[in-house]
């Protein structure tokens, strides 16, 4: 069953999703969908570095993605603009890993599957990685889940509550930096932060608890990967972007049908 | 046997020392109210107590196994957060959902359990906040200017609410008062704060508060729930806008 490309390819988005729906669901509440962004374009630079001293993207793309979110929840805290720090912090570092990837003679990479995904080619290897880093932030979550809830709405209820909201914030930044280094070979550094997104945006006018929001995320966006696949197929569309697009889709769908609820 | 301790506390944001050298105690049973000027170091003073700062100099004990309630100034729910009110009362662990009804009911709001937070008025979700804090069966109720965005009247209500919990449960309250002249008239004691611990009455609200004149003024209204606490200290600080000679002013 395996064998067949597209079978690897479905499950690779499936795997992505499931990791993507309950981590987006906090990108989403805790507003860090540019904090989601500047981690991803980071990510880029582990590749380059990744290549240049011959270790797993895997791992060079989690050191990196880690080590760029660390840096960023702690200039915040020193009183920076975050939405300024995010700009200056995600461009750059795309900039620098493009630079990086550029110097590394000898090695032929394709840049456009780093950029926008390589769903298609996903190895057995590839699916081993994949779903092994998405259970972990699983996992992760729903270890921590009421923790990070409790410290989402209030930090100092969090701390009443003897829960530290510092440390859930790093438990939540480590899930994004594993999430972000799965997703890169699905749908590529620019469309992370949209299947963070958008799933979660999309479930939201159809939830009432937070762990519904979380479920039902989940569903679209593995309907979007399934369908979004079958799409790129059919019309020989590229296959990240195309992902992409049914979740806005269902986004849209979404919205509409809470404006037509509301309205009644 | 007091169920806090702060001892010669002192709390500086960077530069900026906001608390310097407090100590206060509350015993078991007994309501507190803290008042000062803004930027006086109240909220920094309870979130001490919770554990949300670390102070420089001096430290917080709290009694062995004292389980604390704590109800924040203010609760920012984002709009992109769904959650029920019965759901969030079961943050951060599961709790039955008989003591979710019955601290619904302590804190005055029985019918809101399955509404969503984002749409409850300023006064129920207040109580909802209050209820959370219940829920534990805390042996201190920590409240962080509860009744800011109340109107007169809810403000009453609410400090009436206070007073049966205390009644029913025995907790010890220590509250915060955006009011410098008006608090609480169950309060027990009123400590005055202005970066360090100005002045403490005791008493004095409840004899304040069934005076004739005070009674004319916030009268059947209030229900009796609030009063005017005299400020008896008159050394000046000239950083503040803590003018004490409002009290005679108001009374």
């Amino acid at each position: 069953m395996l064998d067949d490309f597209m079978v690897r390819a479905s499950l690779a988005g499936i795997g992505v999703a499931f990791a993507a729906a309950p981590l987006g669901c906090f990108v989403v509440w805790r507003r860090m969908a540019y904090f989601g962004d500047a981690t991803a374009h980071a990510a880029i630079l582990g590749v380059a570095l990744s290549l240049a001293f011959s270790m797993s993207i895997f791992v060079g793309t989690v050191i990196v993605a880690l080590l760029m979110a660390l840096t960023v929840s702690f200039l915040s805290r020193r009183g920076y603009a975050m939405d300024t720090l995010l700009g200056v912090l995600a461009h750059s570092a795309l900039a620098f890993g493009l630079v990086a990837v550029s110097f590394l003679s000898g090695i032929r990479i394709d840049l456009m599957a780093y950029l926008f995904g390589d769903i298609l080619a996903v190895s057995r290897s590839d699916l081993a990685v994949i779903w092994g880093g998405a259970l972990l932030v699983i996992l992760l979550i729903c270890w921590r889940w009421s923790a990070l809830l409790t410290s989402t709405l209030n930090e100092d209820l969090a701390y009443a509550s003897g829960i530290n909201p510092k440390r859930e914030q790093l438990v939540l930044t480590i899930a994004l930096a594993v999430t972000v280094a799965v997703a890169i070979k699905v749908v590529g550094v620019l469309l992370i932060a949209a299947m963070l997104i958008i799933p979660a945006a999309a479930a939201r006018p159809l939830s009432r608890t937070p762990e519904g929001m979380a479920v039902i995320a989940g569903v679209i966006g593995t309907l979007s990967a399934v369908v979004g696949l079958r799409a790129a197929y059919v019309f020989d569309t590229p296959a990240g972007p195309s992902i992409v697009c049914v979740a806005a889709m269902t986004f849209l769908v979404s919205s509409v049908l809470k404006g037509v609820r509301s309205a009644r | 046997m007091s169920l806090v301790q702060v001892k010669d506390l002192s709390v500086s944001y960077g530069a900026q020392k906001v608390l310097s050298h407090v100590s206060l105690s509350v015993a078991a049973g007994e309501i507190v109210t803290i008042v000062g000027p803004n930027g006086s170091g109240k909220t920094s003073l309870l979130r001490a107590i919770i554990g949300a700062v670390k102070p420089i100099h001096g430290h917080v004990e709290h009694a062995q196994g004292v389980k604390l309630g704590y109800v924040p100034q203010r609760l920012h729910i984002d709009e992109t957060l769904p959650m029920t009110v019965s759901r969030f009362l079961k943050l951060p662990s599961g709790i039955a959902r008989t003591s979710i009804d019955q601290a619904l009911t302590q804190a005055g709001v029985p019918d809101l359990t399955d509404a969503q937070l984002s749409k409850l008025s300023g006064g129920q979700f207040q109580r909802v906040l209050l209820a959370r804090a219940l829920i534990g069966k805390p042996d201190l109720l920590l409240l962080d200017e509860a009744t800011q965005g109340l109107d007169q009247r809810g403000s009453a209500a609410f400090y009436q609410q206070i007073e049966q919990v205390r009644q029913d449960t025995g907790c010890a309250v220590l509250m915060i008062s955006h009011e410098l002249h008006v608090v609480m008239s169950a309060s027990d004691r009123v400590i005055c704060l202005n970066g360090h611990v100005c002045c403490e009455g005791t008493g004095t609200p409840a004899v304040v508060a069934s005076a004739p004149e005070y009674r004319a003024l916030f009268g059947t209204g209030t229900g009796g729930a609030l009063a005017m606490y005299r400020h008896e200290h008159d050394h000046g600080h000239d950083h503040s806008d803590h003018i004490h000679d409002q009290t005679e002013a108001t009374e």
